[in-house]
């Protein structure tokens, strides 16, 4: 005990991961003062910009609603377009939330804890992106409740044997959770912010937030255990909902999609497209908000390294697409990926992705592009882009051109599909912004955890305090 | 504090410190004292503390994970009997049969094709083991509570942020206003309060 005390009170990196001198009241300030304190102009003029782009979604929608889903571009052969790669995109780009906070948590590396609540919350919100897309996409969407399991006057059950079904038990349940693992976080900290705050509406909401959190030693003990195991459970779940993700495709008998590979690929996928977007955001809102010392360099350069390794998980899903296409020894596979994916129609979009996804990643090798700032965010968001190609490339490539050839055809996306994937980015930073202004976007008890004064020894074992 | 009211009508006192460390020590010299119903209070979770406490470990562990078992099975019933598994010759022993038998015919594959109910049934096996870890761990805490005697110490506003309490509670077999405090006091507290019940 005494060993374990006397090493943790001085371990190194801790220094490189939070910068200048705090106590545990400067902690708490620093963080629930960008929550009470006076509203920005920044943040006045990105809300509305974020509003205003909120608006062409509605529009889009309410335009869909009346007049159905021959908006889209989709239609036979191709039935899959926007509305499937955007949902892919925008699921796969929650996960790294996931990963963040659950994972690292896991593997006790602290330099998650200035920006799991960060990244908990792009989670949330683009997983709210995602799953307007299967809703917008039945035609019917106010029949959503079709897809639960209830005793209906039909006496109709689902599919259970359909990934369809499987994505809606994975979709939901990654929400819900999602939605208890950032709550639970934030418990703690709403108890801080209903203490701190001076005026009463604030102090009103954020007590009853708080639940009336007391601190106390036992509440303590089974919320770290609870939060810990929530950790536990959140990790295979987060593996789990981007396989069944992927197994919308890989279990259909279709060339190109019906691989084994998929399953891992997406989910690599789905944390490098996910840094990517952390990284876009924390750039921008360390700066604002004064936060280097939380977020420091330190934590950007790691993200860059998750970024460099899954994106090699990624690239060699690349390679094992194109060899089992040659090694399966099937004509259509093999035609599928020499006309229609690597060249063809859409080999422009695919040497494309190659490119942001596999060749301009390698800049991370270098300690300049990882710490550089503008490189950093240029390169993450390269990475953005070429995750989305991805999904094109895997959704039209094969969707074309069905088994009978008098039914191939194009797919072109509407002025509708691009206002929707245009829209769902105002509703994501819409709710983004919301949250930079009315959570505190960095969790303060899991900070105070890493001043060094925070850590104790058996009493009566000696050591100074 | 006013005069030492009568001993039922106090909650308990409350000591502060500045320090984790501290309270540890406080509760360690507490516990050794032979005071039972006491409670320490931190901003951030304390190593050492429930030790120092003399508190139990919690059972959450082992309430998730029947709560994960029930998802699995909640999972499994669901899919298997929706799915008309039963043998045909069971429905009519089969209470409310015409509400879920219900015998889908997808390609052939059998009706009974459990593989395929494996995501569902893992998907609600991590719902259910979640909800308990979230609801179970604030039902046992007594959650949600808004008032509590301890709010009536302006001091303890300062719980959440940088400051750490050691409450003895008025209903310890040991307790005594005048003694207690005494006690407290030779720990060097920053204050020691009265909580009002």
């Amino acid at each position: 005990m005494t060993d374990m005390a006397t090493k943790e009170a001085k371990v190194p990196e801790k220094e490189s991961l939070f910068t200048g001198t705090y106590n545990f009241g400067t902690v708490t300030s620093k963080i629930n003062d960008i929550v009470t304190g006076p509203t920005g102009k920044g943040w006045i003029f990105g809300f509305a910009v974020s509003f205003l782009i909120l608006q062409v979604l509605l529009m889009a929608v309410t335009w869909l609603l009346y007049e159905g889903i021959g908006t889209w571009g989709v239609n036979v052969p191709v039935g899959w377009g926007f509305d499937i790669i955007n949902f892919v995109w925008w699921i796969g780009i929650g996960h790294a939330g996931t990963l963040i906070s659950a994972i690292l948590l896991l593997f006790h590396q602290q330099w998650r804890t200035s920006i799991n609540r960060f990244a908990e919350a792009m989670t949330l919100f683009a997983v709210a992106c995602a799953g307007l897309y299967p809703l917008a996409h039945m035609g019917r969407p106010w029949f959503f409740y079709w897809l639960m399991p209830y005793p209906s006057t039909m006496q109709l059950w689902p599919q259970f044997r359909s990934p369809l079904i499987w994505d809606v038990f994975a979709v939901s349940t990654y929400l819900t959770v999602s939605l208890l693992f950032w709550y639970t976080g934030l418990v703690p900290d709403f108890a801080s912010l209903r203490d701190k705050a001076k005026n009463i509406w604030a102090r009103r909401a954020y007590g009853i937030l708080s639940l009336g959190w007391r601190g106390a030693a036992r509440h303590w003990h089974r919320y770290e255990t609870s939060y810990l195991l929530l950790a536990g459970l959140s990790t295979p779940l987060v593996l789990s909902v981007h396989t069944i993700v992927s197994f919308d495709f890989a279990v259909g008998n279709v060339p190109g999609w019906h691989a084994t590979i998929f399953p891992p690929y997406f989910v690599a996928g789905a944390v490098f497209a996910g840094f990517a977007m952390v990284v876009n955001l924390a750039i921008p809102a360390r700066a604002a908000y004064g936060l280097k010392d939380y977020i420091t360099d330190k934590h950007l350069d790691n993200m860059a390294k998750v970024m460099l390794a899954s994106g090699w998980i990624v690239f060699f899903g690349y390679g094992v697409e194109a060899f089992m296409a040659y090694y399966s020894g099937s004509p259509e596979e093999r035609d599928l990926f020499m006309k229609n994916r690597a060249f063809g129609p859409y080999g422009v979009w695919y040497w494309m992705l190659i490119l942001c996804n596999g060749i301009i990643p390698q800049l991370f090798w270098w300690e300049h592009f990882r710490r550089s700032m503008f490189w950093l965010w240029a390169i993450s968001f390269v990475i953005n882009v070429g995750m989305w190609l991805e999904r094109f490339v895997i959704l039209m490539s094969l969707q074309r051109i069905p088994w009978q050839s008098s039914a191939w055809g194009q797919y072109c996306p509407t002025f509708w599909d691009l206002t929707t994937y245009f829209g769902t980015f105002g509703l994501f930073f819409t709710l983004f912004f919301l949250f930079l202004r009315l959570v505190p976007m960095i969790s303060a008890f899991e900070m105070k955890h890493l001043l060094p004064e925070s850590h104790t020894h058996a009493p009566g074992s000696g050591g100074h305090h | 504090m006013g005069a030492a009211p009568a001993k039922k009508a106090a909650y308990g006192l409350l000591a502060e410190f500045d320090n984790p460390q501290a309270l540890v020590d406080a509760a360690d010299r507490a516990r050794r004292e032979g005071f039972v119903k006491m409670e320490g209070y931190s901003p951030f979770p304390v190593e050492g503390l429930r030790e120092a406490l003399g508190q139990k470990r919690t059972l959450m562990p082992v309430a998730i994970f029947f709560g994960g078992i029930t998802g699995t099975m909640t999972g499994f019933l669901l899919q298997t009997l929706t799915s008309g598994s039963l043998p045909r010759e069971w429905d009519q022993w089969i209470p409310l049969n015409q509400w879920f038998n219900y015998r889908l015919n997808i390609a052939g594959r059998p009706f009974f094709s459990w593989q395929a109910f494996v995501p569902p049934m893992f998907e609600l096996t991590i719902l259910f083991a979640a909800f308990t870890a979230v609801f179970g761990m604030l039902a046992i805490n007594g959650y949600p509570r808004l008032n509590h005697p301890l709010f009536e110490v302006p001091e303890f506003g300062r719980a959440s942020v940088d400051r750490f309490f050691l409450c003895i509670e008025a209903d310890d077999k040991l307790f005594d206003a005048e003694k207690t405090r005494e006690f407290l006091n030779h720990l060097k507290p920053l204050t020691i309060s009265e909580v009002p019940a």
